[in-house]
């Protein structure tokens, strides 16, 4: 008998500041080719031992997974899950440039140790003592739900009974620089938001999401989620297939879903998927974050945290509405992210 | 060897990114490691390094480190002794 | 007790064979493929010595008859070649005809490429191509894609434990339903970054790393990867599948003690242990072989041996060390050992720890110096990785 899974608690650094009950309300859509992420004090949080080797990206991680925890009321998880695109690029690139700089002489250390993918949740447990199953995901827009459905299967089938889920990417100089150089990335200089979008490449940003899940469901519990799938490859004409065969699976028909949150990110030519997704749901509204939050490969977990939010709250604010349909209740939504074609995943939530 | 002394804790800051200090803090016969100013084993490997590219002094083996990185005072006495940059 | 999750194909490439019967015969010769670096340049070379696969991309590209516009890295390149290997030996003809799925793991990824354009990028647009080649995922999708495979395909990044996780999640995958089958393993090319990062931690032997040993003086990097294919009960059934071996037993913890150095009682290595125990339902008694993780590190060994010791007490098995044979090989090393604890189990031999002169002073544990046939029912996979991530496998006989 699988049990059902519920998140408890959210955490965020994102470029529109810290995960808080307005959020998602007061954010504006970005229009830069490159945003940073709004940075909190970490002084409060973290030793300034510790604290002076860290990267942002493992800042941002530290602090999104304890505001998480917090809000669960989890003091040490079962489980510590995390996902990453890129990994810790400002150490790789340092450790890196030092190699290529100085003839592989004079080097130290420190940027090599942190540039280990599993750098953030290892963090996490050592600042926890948590001793705990600890895995990191790094699989580019699927690194994040890896992580969730992992965490997902041990909560359902009784192997934990908290799990921190969660994902982080963060910007380093020349990294980004050749994504622009490959037109991943707009162009400096272009001032588009996603609807806005008609330029090659992408508003890109970097950020970080946690999830306190958990089998135990409180007045405080945001949504349920019943489950996850993630595709590597997958054509738009098998789009309707994949999501039906989803659907089954979980006994839900297409017109039970109520609304759907889409990552939509102004790709011009891959944003088509998204079209072809929600033609299968012609009655419902249709949610995008990326305008908000921008796009690396970990940003579909803040569309888990809007999705969330959406369900507890019963609304969706204005500013996150892709289209215009309406819903009187919010009680079975279903997430769709892919990129550049590939990478697809499905999630598939419930109100509690 | 004032100087050097001064010249240490102004690289032994900014190599190991210690923020919040200035080289007035730093007494010369404070402990580096542990308690006094709290570096560990990471941060004795990037002294390690720092002996190298600025003194030109190589260590081979990084047990070594333990008596030369107590204070700055036996790093400059140290350094003194066996520098060749 | 559950009798595990079957493994019905192997597949592998590495410094002492190209595929799983050269690494056998190199194993049962114990012949061992530590060398200097040829491949590539580097300023380590005179001073360390590495597990190199003799074979350039250009020769791994022609045995995969990959088109010449590819842009696949070294690490996808290993990965494809051990991938394919698996493949054909658990006799899988339709990709597409059970719910599979790819679970891989690296640690290097596309870096090996990264390093020699990094700048180049910005000048010549013909390097272009390897620049979404750089992730870990992209070995991943690359593998998928050569395969003919469509469906979950995901990554595993957790450093030396990488590929250990990556089996871990493949079982949990087919147990719980969610998959029939699933290719597990991992895959790491040497690279620049890597030998200068394990130098600058000052755990590199100049010479061939000794585990276990009083006098070991670090660990020689290496590069490799290996594949299992993992399938369900069912289609083991209904396909007649020949089963090589099964997991019967895993399990993951965290040491949270250090980034990078493992606990003084070797705590992860311990709880990951249990864990393994637990799930396949054995005691200590049970486990005839460990290959253990020994890097040849002094603090591995030690840390390792006091966790065996915790665990085993006065009994700990035979074990031994295959690193002196293949080097450290990262992300895939779990992944070629779980081979080789199949190999184990399928030939009845425990294989040698080379290079072994001095028990070490701390405690009485010595590996086993010599190829040995014996009577084995279960053994047991050590890899542990930074960030204190503990991974143990437990394997049994078919």
């Amino acid at each position: 008998m699988k049990r059902n899974v519920y998140i408890n608690g959210i955490g965020a650094v994102t470029a529109q500041g810290v995960w808080h009950e307005q959020l998602l309300a007061q954010a504006e859509a970005l229009n830069q080719p490159i945003s940073v992420a709004q940075q909190p004090s970490y002084k409060e949080l973290i030793a300034p031992a510790m604290i002076r080797r860290m990267s942002t990206g493992i800042k941002m991680g530290i602090y999104a997974a304890q505001q998480a925890l917090d809000e669960a009321d989890i003091a040490l998880p079962d489980a510590i899950i995390t996902g990453t695109g890129l990994g810790c690029l400002e150490d790789s690139e340092k450790f890196l440039k030092n190699i290529l700089d100085n003839d592989e002489q004079f080097l130290t250390p420190t940027s090599f140790i942190q540039s280990t993918h599993n750098t953030v949740a290892a963090q996490i447990a050592l600042r926890l003592r948590c001793k705990s199953y600890n895995f990191t995901y790094v699989h580019q827009s699927v690194s994040f739900e890896s992580a969730l459905l992992d965490g997902l299967l041990q909560l359902q089938h009784n192997e934990a009974q908290t799990v921190l889920v969660g994902a982080c990417d963060e910007i380093s100089d020349h990294t980004y620089l050749l994504l622009q150089t490959i037109g991943y990335i707009k162009a400096n200089g272009i001032r588009e938001t996603v609807k806005e979008s008609l330029s090659p490449g992408v508003n890109y940003a970097e950020g970080t999401t946690f999830f306190g899940l958990s089998t135990l469901h409180t007045p405080q519990s945001y949504a349920m989620i019943t489950d996850v799938t993630i595709q590597n490859d997958l054509d738009k004409d098998s789009i309707a297939p994949f999501v039906e065969r989803f659907l089954q699976e979980n006994g839900v028909e297409r017109n039970t879903i109520d609304a759907v949150v889409v990552g939509i990110n102004g790709d011009t030519v891959f944003d088509s998927y998204y079209q072809q997704f929600t033609d299968l749901f012609p009655q419902a509204p249709a949610i995008y974050y990326k305008h908000i939050v921008g796009q690396y490969d970990t940003s579909s977990a803040f569309g888990l945290a809007v999705a969330a939010q959406i369900l507890k709250d019963q609304k969706t604010p204005a500013n996150l509405l892709w289209n215009t349909k309406q819903t009187s209740a919010y009680r079975h939504v279903l997430l769709y992210n892919q990129f550049k074609g590939r990478d697809h995943s499905l999630i598939l939530m419930k109100s509690c | 060897m004032a100087t050097l002394k001064e010249e240490l804790k102004g690289k032994i800051i900014s190599v190991l990114n210690l923020e919040d200090i200035d080289v007035a803090d730093i007494q010369d016969s404070d402990p580096l490691f542990g308690d006094g100013l709290g570096l560990d084993s990471i941060d004795a490997l990037e002294l390690i390094v720092l002996l190298d590219k600025e003194y030109g002094i190589k260590l081979s083996d990084p047990k070594q480190g333990k008596a030369i990185f107590q204070s700055i005072q036996t790093m400059a006495d140290y350094i003194e002794a066996n520098r060749t940059k | 007790m559950a009798s595990g999750v079957a493994i019905t194909g192997i597949g592998m490439i590495s410094s002492i064979g190209k595929n799983v019967e050269e690494n056998l015969q190199s194993l049962l010769a114990e012949r061992h493929g530590i060398s200097r670096v040829e491949n590539f340049h580097t300023r380590q070379k005179e001073t360390i010595m590495v597990g190199e696969i003799k074979l350039s991309n250009a020769a791994l590209i022609r045995q995969l008859s990959l088109p010449e516009d590819n842009n696949f890295t070294r690490t996808a390149l290993l990965g494809a070649c051990a991938a394919k290997e698996a493949l054909a030996s658990a006799n899988i003809q339709d990709m597409q005809a059970y719910r599979t799925g790819l679970i891989s793991s690296t640690s290097v990824g596309g870096m090996d490429f990264t390093e020699r354009h990094f700048y180049a990028y910005l000048e010549d647009s013909t390097l272009h191509k390897y620049i979404t080649s750089h992730d870990a995922g992209d070995s991943s999708h690359k593998i998928a894609a050569y395969l003919g495979l469509q469906g979950l395909v995901t990554t595993i990044s957790t450093a030396c434990s990488s590929a250990a996780n990556a089996i871990m999640l493949g079982a949990r995958m087919i147990r719980s339903g969610k998959l029939d089958r699933a290719i597990v393993g991992g895959t790491d090319a040497l690279s620049k970054f890597t030998i200068n990062g394990f130098n600058t931690l000052m755990i590199l032997s100049d010479t061939y790393c000794q585990p276990f040993d009083q006098n070991r003086k670090g660990l020689n990097l290496g590069e490799a990867a290996a594949y299992l294919v993992l399938e369900s009960d069912e289609l083991v059934k209904k396909d007649n599948k020949k089963v090589l071996a099964y997991l019967s037993g895993y399990g993951n913890a965290n040491d949270a003690f250090h980034q990078t150095a493992s606990s003084e009682d070797g705590e992860g290595a311990f709880l990951a242990m249990q864990k393994a125990f637990r799930m396949a339902g054995l005691a200590p008694q049970d486990i005839d072989y460990i290959n253990v993780h020994g890097t040849a590190t002094p603090n591995n060994d030690l840390s390792e041996g006091r966790a065996m010791m915790r665990l085993f007490g006065n009994q700990v098995p035979e074990f031994s060390s295959t690193k002196a044979f293949t080097g450290h090989t990262l992300a895939a090393a779990a992944a070629i050992e779980a081979v080789y604890s199949i190999l184990a189990l399928q030939y009845q031999t425990v294989f040698a720890n080379l290079h072994f002169a001095t028990p070490m002073e701390e405690f009485q544990l010595q590996p086993q110096t010599k190829t040995k046939r014996q009577a084995i029912q279960h053994v047991l996979s050590n890899s542990f990785g930074f960030g204190g991530n503990c991974s143990t496998l437990i394997f049994s006989k078919a």
